[in-house]
């Protein structure tokens, strides 16, 4: 190992504990002004140590950290991969991109549990670092609940009937699906022996029995509760729609992929041996019936923030994919996917907290006329609508076109005809949704604009200006990033 | 040797559990049914720290313990939510089921 490798240990523990300390200081000291800055100041450290980070990875490839120095079987892996690094930066991004939005957000609506806000947001940011980088099953299943411990309640924060009815349901599928994930990794024990990633990866593959068959789809269902993957979605939609805008934006851009990026990353490598590629096509199908399921119902939404909500459930759909596919490219476009659909997202909902701060509601017939007050707003809107829909110059565009590249070079063309639909669905749904606002307000409407004579304010406006704006600038640098995705692709299975 | 019985127990405990969870819609309720799945898989771990030719494995023994810790996490704070919900909406079955 090499005199970078110096840096790599450091940078991990930075990542985990600094917002995990940053929670137990919020706690106990409660003031808005410093907590917002320390926020701030850590989203941009995280962002200036994750460069030599990929670089080592890029140079090294996969890095393995053994904690406090015990080596396997015994110890506990960290594992940091090009999909793991992908995740790491978009948790960055959009951390950082919230953290700034929500200093302004929790000042203009005078929030009252603020301070909550700030305890649970460091620490879901602690808990989805050390998600990101675990390698071991049940360092995963640890990091994953504290996900969703700090994910539910930043859903009930919203207050009302409706938050607090979305926030139970979402904690009973989270409670279920952990406990299913709990009897996989139960299982594999059971079966192997082993819980670090790398070593159950290592194994020869014919060796699978039943059991690890039921492991794994008892963790492939738990996930998908925690994931709200088609067909288990059915609390995505309520809870992310009833959170406030930058915990909207949070829970849609990081913590329901988390949980979907654990099955991609799960199911190639670890369990490789464990399905057969009939039951991929299967995941595929899955997948595919997720994303025409979410964009159709995005289609039917009367209001803005269930519309976005809807389109997460959709574009969860397509890491699915990667299951099918397996190869170099797709891993590439999936991950590239979630990158692009992370950043869009998350400037997606804040753009429409700035709208509902803007206008009072978000129902999409009355969001005619908003183009003249909150243009610049709109146009960011717009912009990650596009880039999720996947058009080009943005991301969006170089993820489908190497997923439909991956689907078209191994004969798999059904896969590039949905991945195509879906993106048409994407563009009609957000089409739709700038189509009202655009719309001249008619004379006779109840509510007229409320006046917003000082614009918005400017930590409420840049953030989703800032995320859309990188989501398209991820269009132009597809072919720079490509190398670091594929550190640790898996092998094209035969 | 007793493995077995064990094992089937935690077996009919996780149905048993997952039935409350499907069936049963009173919040309290589903939270104990989700404890008692939550509790079959921790039986299971035992027996499988057990059944192994050298003695207890201490690793899913570790895991039991941990898993413990956050189920009580998880428990206590859904007992909050739901006295919340209760609080603010004056219900305990979101759903309107008819279980007592």
């Amino acid at each position: 190992m090499t005199e970078l490798d110096s840096l790599v240990a450091p940078t991990l523990t930075f990542l985990i504990f600094a917002p995990l300390l940053a929670g137990v200081v919020a706690l106990l000291w409660p003031r808005g002004l410093v907590l917002d800055l320390l926020s701030i100041s850590l989203g941009a450290i995280s962002l200036v140590l994750l460069v030599p980070l990929s670089g080592t990875v890029m140079g090294q490839g996969p890095l393995l950290l053994e904690l406090g120095g015990h080596e396997l079987p015994l110890g506990i892996p960290l594992y940091v991969d090009g999909l793991a690094l992908a995740m790491l930066w978009l948790t960055a991004l959009t951390g950082l991109g919230t953290a700034v939005y929500a200093s302004g957000w929790l000042r203009s609506v005078s929030h009252p549990s603020g301070q909550q806000y700030r305890v649970l947001w460091f620490l879901l940011w602690s808990g989805l670092n050390a998600l990101f980088v675990s390698g071991d099953l049940f360092n995963i299943y640890v990091t994953l609940e504290i996900t969703t411990l700090a994910a539910v309640p930043l859903v009930a924060l919203a207050r009302g009937r409706e938050a607090l009815s979305a926030a139970m349901q979402y904690l009973y599928f989270a409670l279920v699906g952990s406990i299913l994930f709990l009897l996989g990794v139960a299982l594999v024990y059971a079966e192997t022996g082993l819980l670090a990633l790398p070593e159950l990866s290592a194994r020869e593959s014919e060796a699978a029995g039943p059991g690890e068959t039921i492991a794994l789809l008892a963790i492939t269902v738990g996930l998908a509760m925690k994931a709200a993957l088609f067909p288990a979605h059915g609390w995505l939609p309520r809870a992310h729609a009833a959170a406030s805008p930058p915990a909207s934006a949070l829970l849609s851009a990081l913590v329901a992929k988390a949980a979907a990026y654990l099955v991609i990353r799960l199911w190639l490598g670890p369990f490789e041996a464990a399905w057969t590629p009939a039951v991929a096509q299967l995941m595929g199908v899955v997948g595919v019936l997720g994303i025409l399921y979410g964009s159709l119902q995005a289609l039917r939404q009367h209001r803005l923030k269930p519309v976005i909500a809807y389109s997460t459930v959709a574009q969860l759909g397509y890491l699915l994919l990667l299951i099918p596919l397996a190869s170099v490219v797709a891993w590439q476009g999936v991950i590239y996917h979630a990158l692009v659909h992370g950043l869009a997202k998350a400037a997606f909902f804040l753009a429409a907290g700035n709208l509902i701060l803007g206008i009072g509601h978000d129902r999409l017939v009355g969001l005619a006329g908003c183009d003249r007050v909150l243009s610049k707003n709109l146009l960011a809107m717009a912009v990650a609508g596009v880039a999720i829909a996947g058009l080009p110059p943005t991301g969006g565009f170089i993820a489908k076109w190497w997923m439909i590249t991956a689907a078209l070079e191994q004969g798999q063309w059904w896969w590039a005809v949905a991945i195509g639909m879906g993106g048409l669905l994407a563009a009609l749904y957000v089409f739709r949704v700038v189509s009202f606002a655009v719309h001249s307000p008619r004379p006779w409407h109840e509510e007229p604009l409320r006046e917003t004579r000082h614009g918005l304010n400017r930590l409420l406006l840049w953030p989703p200006v800032l995320l859309a704006a990188a989501a398209v600038a991820l269009g132009m640098t597809g072919e720079l990033l490509a190398p670091f995705l594929a550190v640790g692709a898996p092998e094209v299975s035969p | 040797m007793t493995g077995w019985l064990f094992s089937v127990t935690a077996g009919l405990l996780f149905a048993i559990g997952l039935y409350g969870v499907l069936i049963r819609t009173e919040l309290v309720r589903r939270l104990l049914a989700a404890n008692v799945m939550a509790t079959a898989v921790f039986l299971f771990l035992i027996v499988v720290a057990a059944e192994t030719p050298d003695g207890p494995d201490p690793v899913p023994q570790a895991m039991v313990l941990t898993g413990i810790v956050i189920a009580v996490s998880l428990t206590a704070f859904a007992l909050a939510l739901i006295r919340h919900f209760r609080a603010v909406t004056g219900e305990s079955d979101p759903e309107g089921g008819d279980d007592d």
